[in-house]
């Protein structure tokens, strides 16, 4: 059904429909819609869930642990320095391997403070083995829960997800979003089977200890494991497609790309604006394209080569920085398209809610044809010397 | 926000794509905000905020000396104002000026000065964008029954208005 609904509740619906048995989380802004409509369906018991409030989001990924441990669907929802202080818990749940779904309202980290949009938070948790998914519009936000949920669950799999949705530009912004029933969602999304589980009568332990003789092949197992997602993320999405008539097989996306000269890479809700300053630039007779990463982790590599191979540029626009390095997104299109001889800048973009235009990516471009890359967009005149 | 949800969600309920933001992050009663609203007859996809507005609507005619309410304004595009006494305001030339007072349509039918459903009846009645019958489903799936009929009161006290001085 086609509903008109800000995207926080969008989620907290999808998320409901998942049937998650534990839900932990601590409010911060702009994620506090989801986890406020969550707790208001378990209180008005249309949510058979548990909700345990705690006093910090340490303590809320901490009790998501021991919740999937036992042996149940797990939720979690935050942003920011909700996630920073999550930190240290978000690379157990990776090690320990358990299938915790968690979504991520993208915002900017401190300091200084800023409560708006950028993917810092997220991008900074890249190597703590949780899958990442991104989300252009509240409608594949919505979706990839269900998707996340069928491939972290996966025996094949058994590794936490991310599904990061832009704070504010999607959290809170109203628009249409086709829902599904329950049923629909059961169909796609079988009840979780646990690989193993806490159990006193027959116990185990669960991320324990392990010596220089061990630990490495337990990182081995998880990039593996990283790497076998891809085909599941893969499959799962086309059977999505195949259920709901929305096709999310590809881990990147191709749009405007088959001929183009300049093409771009983003990830998020950047990517609708893109799209539109695209038809703006080929109604001018430029030929640009763009490539969305929709799976950032695992990266999908040499699918982005695949799809970059025709293009003479690439300019990526990076929602972060590694500080005194560049855009971690750049990086890694730049060692997926090592040897091709395609020339790849990156720029720095939209950092604490800075607002992008059409005209701004039409600017880009105009930078990339030049040659001109690796560096911020749109900085105060003031602070350049 | 709410204004703009409210109108968002009566164009939706036209059948046309509509997508409301607000200009994020301090929404509260009493602060200068903004809010945004886009209508398309496809799917929007644009993230950006609104910079050349077909449509204004001013919840509280003193911020115009503050804001330049009009940025971006062209021919042909309209100014719904709620005010008591009108101004001397620099309105773009084309751009049509619609002045109603909104606060007292809501303090007459609402008991309370909250403009937002008045000031919908009178953006639908300038702008012919969204309909009566949408407005009043929409005011009623979002307010409970008394404060539903008195805001659809609202509503239309401020369309009919808009319309007879048209």
């Amino acid at each position: 059904m086609m509903q008109f609904m800000e995207g926080s509740l969008a989620v907290a619906d999808a998320v409901r429909l998942c049937r998650p048995q534990v839900i932990s989380a601590y409010p911060i802004t702009p994620q506090t819609h989801i986890v406020e409509a969550l707790a208001d369906m378990v209180a008005n018991c249309t949510l058979d869930a548990e909700y345990i409030t705690v006093e910090s989001e340490f303590s809320a990924l901490s009790a998501c642990i021991g919740a999937s441990a036992a042996g149940s669907r797990v939720y979690s929802a935050t942003t920011s320095q909700g996630l920073a202080l999550m930190f240290e818990v978000c690379f157990n749940v990776a090690g320990m391997r358990l299938p915790i779904v968690m979504t991520i309202v993208n915002r900017a980290l401190s300091a200084p403070l800023s409560i708006w949009n950028d993917q810092q938070d997220s991008i900074s948790l890249r190597d703590s083995g949780w899958m990442q998914l991104y989300a252009e519009d509240n409608q594949e936000a919505t979706d990839l829960h269900y998707l996340a949920y069928r491939v972290a669950e996966d025996h094949e799999i058994l590794l936490p997800a991310m599904v990061c949705f832009d704070g504010f530009i999607l959290s809170h912004t109203y628009e249409p979003v086709e829902t599904l029933s329950q049923d629909q969602v059961d169909a796609y999304l079988p009840a979780f089977r646990p690989y193993q589980r806490l159990d006193a009568a027959d116990p185990i332990s669960f991320g324990m200890f392990a010596s220089p003789d061990y630990y490495m092949e337990f990182r081995y197992e998880i990039d593996r494991a990283l790497e076998r997602a891809k085909e599941r993320i893969a499959r799962a999405g086309k059977e999505f497609g195949k259920q709901f008539g929305r096709d999310y097989s590809a881990l990147v996306e191709g749009y405007q790309l088959e001929d183009a000269e300049t093409a771009f890479v983003a990830m998020g809700s950047l990517c609708g604006t893109v799209k539109d300053a695209i038809d703006e630039m080929r109604a001018q007779g430029k030929k640009v394209g763009l490539l969305k990463i929709r799976c950032y982790r695992p990266f999908p590599g040499p699918d982005i080569a695949k799809a970059l191979a025709g293009v003479k540029r690439v300019a990526v626009l990076d929602k972060n920085i590694s500080l005194g390095s560049k855009g971690a997104v750049g990086l890694e299109v730049k060692d997926a398209l090592y040897g091709s001889g395609i020339a790849v800048y990156d720029y720095i973009v939209g950092l604490g809610g800075r607002d992008l235009k059409k005209s701004d990516i039409a600017a880009i471009a105009a930078l990339a044809e030049k040659g001109q890359g690796d560096q911020f967009y749109g900085l105060r005149q003031e602070v350049l010397r | 926000m709410t204004a703009a949800e409210l109108i968002a969600t009566a164009a939706f309920e036209n059948g046309v794509f509509a997508q409301a933001f607000p200009a994020f992050g301090v929404e509260r009663r009493g602060a200068p905000v903004q809010a945004f609203v886009r209508f398309a007859d496809r799917k929007i996809r644009l993230r950006s905020q609104i910079y050349e507005p077909d449509y204004i609507i001013v919840q509280d005619s003193t911020l115009i000396k503050d804001v330049n309410v009009f940025g971006g304004m062209k021919k042909g595009g309209i100014a719904v104002i709620n005010t008591e006494k009108g101004g001397a305001w620099n309105v773009p030339e084309g751009v049509r000026l619609v002045t109603l007072n909104a606060t007292r349509i809501a303090l007459e039918a609402l008991g309370v000065p909250i403009t937002n459903t008045a000031l919908m009846g009178a953006f639908a009645a300038a702008s012919g964008e969204i309909s009566m019958d949408a407005m009043e489903k929409v005011i009623r799936h979002r307010f409970g029954k008394d404060l539903a009929e008195k805001n659809i009161d609202a509503a239309r006290r401020a369309y009919a208005q808009v319309k007879g001085g048209a």
